[in-house]
C-alpha cells in the first residue's frame, strides 16, 4: 500500500487535483469565462448590424450629397458628425473619435492600478482607479450628449420624414430625430440597432464603473491589504479592458465602415 | 487600533520603470492605430469598400490583440487557459461568414 501511494505522488497528474492547471485563480476563471459569453452576445449584436446592413441597398450617389432615405442604409460618417458646442459644423466622426480616446485611456489608468495593486502600493491603486473611474463617467457624459443629439435630430437641410405630405420639412408638424418607430436617418432598424448596440454597451461601461468604484472604496479602506493581495482589482480590471475591447468594435463596425 | 495600523503597514515594492513604460507604449500603438484608421476613413475613396473595409477590420484586430494580450495579460497565462478563450471564437467567425451570406441572398430578393 505505501508503494502506491509513492507512485502517485512521484507520477502526479496535473488534472488529478491538488494543483492548479490553469495558474489562475477560481474567481479569475470565471470572469474571463463570462467575458467570453459576454463576447458572444456582443458579436450576435455586431453580426446582425452586418447583416442587416448588407440586405439593404447602399447609397450609390456622391457622399458629398447624401440624403437620409428609408430606401438606403446610411453613411455613418454624415449622420454622426456634430460635436457639443459646435452646432451645425459638420465633424464627421470627431466626436466618436474622443469616446475612444478616453475610453483607452481609461484602460491604461486601469492596467497602472493593476500593477500598482502588484506591488501592494494602496496609494498608486486609489490614484489610478479614480482616474479609471473618471474616465468612464466622461465616456458616459459623452454617450448621454450622444443620444439625445441622435434622439433630437440633425436640424440639417432636407433632413426630417414629412408627415403631412406636402413637401415641406417644418418643425412641429414634421419629425425629426429617431426614436424605436420612426427614424429620421435611414431605415427603421438602423436606429433600433443604434439604440440597442450602443445602449447594451453603456450598461456595460456603467456596471463598470460601478465595480471601479465598489474596489476603489475597497481600496481605499484597506480591505485589499488586510486580504495580503490586490487580486480583486485584476479581476475588475479584466472586465473594464472588455468594455474597451467591445467598444473598439462597436467603434469600427458601427461608425467607421 | 493598534492591530489596523500594523496591518495597514504592508511593504511597498518599488516600481518597475521598464514595466510601466511597456504599458505606455501598448498604449501608444492603440491610440497610434486609431489614428491611422481615422487618416483612412477620411482618405481613401468611397468606392474601394471591400479594401476599406478590410482594412478597418485588420487594424481592429490589431487593437483587439494588444488589449486581449497585454491589458488583459491572456498572453502570459498558460496555454491551456488561452486556447479555451480564443477557439470558441471560432463560432463567432462561422456566424460572421453564415450571416453576411444570409444578407446577400435578402438583398437579392428584395
Amino acid at each position: 500500500m505505501a508503494s502506491t501511494a509513492v507512485a502517485e505522488q512521484t507520477n502526479k497528474n496535473l488534472w488529478g487535483g491538488g494543483v492548479s492547471p490553469l495558474k489562475a485563480s477560481y474567481g479569475k476563471l470565471m470572469m474571463w469565462f463570462f467575458l467570453l459569453s459576454d463576447a458572444f452576445t456582443f458579436s450576435g449584436l455586431l453580426i446582425t448590424y452586418g447583416l442587416l446592413r448588407y440586405s439593404h441597398p447602399a447609397f450609390l450617389g456622391r457622399v458629398a450629397d447624401f440624403i437620409p432615405s428609408q430606401e438606403y442604409w446610411p453613411i455613418p460618417e454624415k449622420i454622426f458628425d456634430g460635436l457639443p458646442f459646435l452646432h451645425g459644423i459638420s465633424i464627421p466622426l470627431a466626436f466618436v473619435g474622443l469616446m475612444t480616446f478616453i475610453l483607452i485611456m481609461s484602460s491604461v489608468t486601469m492596467v497602472l492600478a493593476v500593477e500598482a495593486g502588484h506591488r501592494m502600493d494602496r496609494k498608486n491603486v486609489m490614484k489610478w482607479m479614480l482616474w479609471t473611474i473618471i474616465g468612464g463617467l466622461t465616456f458616459l457624459g459623452c454617450q448621454a450628449w450622444e443620444w439625445s443629439h441622435f434622439i433630437a435630430g440633425s436640424g440639417k437641410e432636407g433632413w426630417g420624414i414629412d408627415l403631412n405630405g406636402d413637401g415641406i420639412l417644418q418643425m412641429g408638424v414634421d419629425f425629426f430625430g429617431a426614436n424605436l418607430h420612426m427614424n429620421e436617418y435611414g431605415p427603421q432598424l438602423f436606429a433600433d440597432l443604434f439604440f440597442f448596440i450602443t445602449g447594451f454597451h453603456g450598461t456595460h461601461v456603467f456596471s463598470g464603473v460601478v465595480l471601479n468604484a465598489i474596489v476603489f472604496y475597497q481600496a481605499s479602506v484597506g480591505t485589499f491589504e488586510r486580504r495580503g493581495h490586490y487580486e480583486m482589482i485584476e479581476k475588475v480590471g479584466l472586465y473594464w479592458h472588455f468594455v474597451d475591447l467591445v467598444w473598439v468594435f462597436v467603434f469600427t463596425f458601427f461608425y467607421l465602415i | 487600533m493598534a492591530l489596523l495600523e500594523e496591518v495597514t503597514q504592508v511593504a511597498v515594492q518599488p516600481a518597475d520603470k521598464t514595466n510601466i513604460n511597456r504599458l505606455w507604449k501598448i498604449a501608444g500603438i492603440l491610440l497610434v492605430v486609431t489614428i491611422i484608421e481615422f487618416i483612412f476613413a477620411f482618405s481613401l475613396p468611397h468606392d474601394w469598400k471591400w479594401m476599406k473595409i478590410s482594412i478597418f477590420v485588420g487594424l481592429t484586430f490589431v487593437k483587439a490583440f494588444y488589449i486581449v494580450s497585454e491589458f488583459m495579460h491572456l498572453k502570459h497565462e498558460t496555454k491551456v487557459l488561452i486556447w479555451s478563450i480564443v477557439l470558441p471564437m471560432i463560432f463567432v467567425v462561422w456566424l460572421i461568414i453564415a450571416l453576411i451570406y444570409e444578407g446577400g441572398a435578402i438583398l437579392g430578393v428584395r
